[in-house]
């Protein structure tokens, strides 16, 4: 039984959330997931570890939980909407979780964003047909 | 009969919608960025449509990753918001037409598409924030609206051909209907950008604009690329693009590009509004 190999699997720095990655991370997911109500939030912070019993997360995927590794769950397969449901009231942004991803700074990583937009104008006029303010 | 109107597409990430809770629209990040819904805005007070469909992805307030239809319709009467996680205050409920949302999805599965009906559905960021961005906040929003899910998160989704075709049998739905009802389709989500992996913070401007222009005036152009060559070019979450399609799909081939606006960055993303009106619709 091997995992099917995908067009995506050589696109670098990526991990396409699929079938290989959805499987063995489902538990992690489902814990985050649950992360949606508010009562369930509370009962986590009473007893983060028991929590994590409670939805079969273990191992490697339980101490990433229990130290708020999030870069360490994306790794392992957690999907980016279900950790930002932990992260971002920890106060680990999604672009937090990205410079991670690169080691460097979210401030490095929001400039490098922004980088993106230089000469945009400009390169909207030119095409003409463009809304430019 | 129903008759669409026209369809207008939007960014719906989290951000957008923080912006407006918290008054930034005219601050000089955002400023660009929203005021490029003006023309949007002015276009949908002429239009005033009866009801609008909202195309978007469940980011997991609706759907677990235990149960995942690719295309999933809300057929019930009202549509609530709810805490994603955040504790943020939700929206007021959306009021559907669940007549017409049957109708749909039973012309759907002729055609073929056999759609997961849902008579609960929560709505999340993905379809709120476009509403927000178009028609502000309201305790009563002004229009009725149907949410129509794509699964864009966990693979495999749907091709960008298969999301065109969608649209169109969309249309025809639409067209069958027996009710006098004047109707917007939204696109969201998209453009181009990757939350995840070291290639987080790609944006890829040229692609986006020639989507853009592309998705306006010859759909069938993405429908070339297969998802993975999507993901390479626009990033894994830039395949939310593809939704667009559904909405081109839906207007007639000859659609006319009444605006066209684009921003670049806005949080992690490419962010594009195209307002297209179907001919004789208005
Ligand atoms: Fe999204």
């Amino acid at each position: 039984m091997n995992w099917k190999k995908h067009d995506y699997d050589d696109i670098p720095g990526t991990y396409v959330f699929d079938g290989e990655r959805a499987h063995p991370s489902y538990a992690l997911n489902k814990l985050l997931f649950s992360f949606n109500e508010d009562d369930n939030r509370k009962e986590f912070d009473q007893d983060p570890a028991a929590y994590c019993d409670k939805f079969n997360v273990t191992g490697k995927y339980k101490q990433a939980v229990l130290e708020n590794d999030f870069l360490g769950m994306l790794r392992m397969g957690a999907n980016i909407y279900f950790m930002a449901k932990m992260a971002v009231p920890r106060g680990t942004s999604v672009q937090d979780a990205g410079a991670a991803f690169q080691g460097i700074t979210t401030a490095e990583f929001q400039q490098n964003l922004l980088d993106k937009g230089i000469g945009l104008e400009e390169k909207l006029k030119n095409r003409g047909d463009y809304w430019n303010g | 009969m129903a008759k669409i109107i026209g369809g207008i597409t939007s960014s719906h990430i989290p951000a957008v919608g923080n912006a407006i809770s918290n008054n930034l629209t005219q601050d000089p990040y955002w400023k660009r960025f929203f005021d490029g819904y003006g023309p949007a805005k002015e276009w949908l007070e002429k239009a005033k449509p009866d009801l609008i469909i909202v195309v978007y992805n469940d980011h997991g307030l609706n759907f677990f990753l235990d149960k995942v239809p690719t295309f999933a319709l809300g057929c019930a009467d009202m549509y609530e918001n709810a805490d994603e996680g955040w504790g943020l205050k939700p929206t007021a409920p959306f009021k559907g037409n669940a007549p017409l949302s049957w109708h749909i999805a039973e012309s759907l599965i002729e055609q073929e598409f056999d759609i997961c009906t849902c008579q609960e559905m929560k709505v999340d960021h993905g379809f709120v924030n476009p509403i927000r961005a178009l028609y502000g906040d309201h305790e009563v929003w002004p229009v009725p609206a149907i949410p129509l899910a794509v699964n864009t998160v966990q693979h495999p989704v749907p091709t960008a051909a298969r999301c065109l075709k969608l649209g169109r049998a969309l249309g025809k739905a639409l067209e069958s209907y027996p009710e006098d009802l004047r109707v917007v389709i939204f696109g969201t989500g998209g453009m181009s950008h990757q939350l995840q992996g070291e290639r987080a913070g790609i944006i890829d401007v040229e692609f986006d604009l020639e989507c853009m222009d592309k998705i306006a005036t010859d759909p069938e152009w993405i429908t070339q690329f297969s998802n993975a060559e999507i993901m390479r070019r626009a990033g894994t979450e830039g395949i939310e693009t593809i939704m667009w399609l559904v909405m081109r799909g839906a207007l007639a081939d000859d659609a006319k590009v009444i605006h066209k606006h684009y921003h670049a960055p806005i949080s992690n993303t490419g962010a594009g509004v195209l307002v297209l009106e179907n001919p004789d619709a208005m």
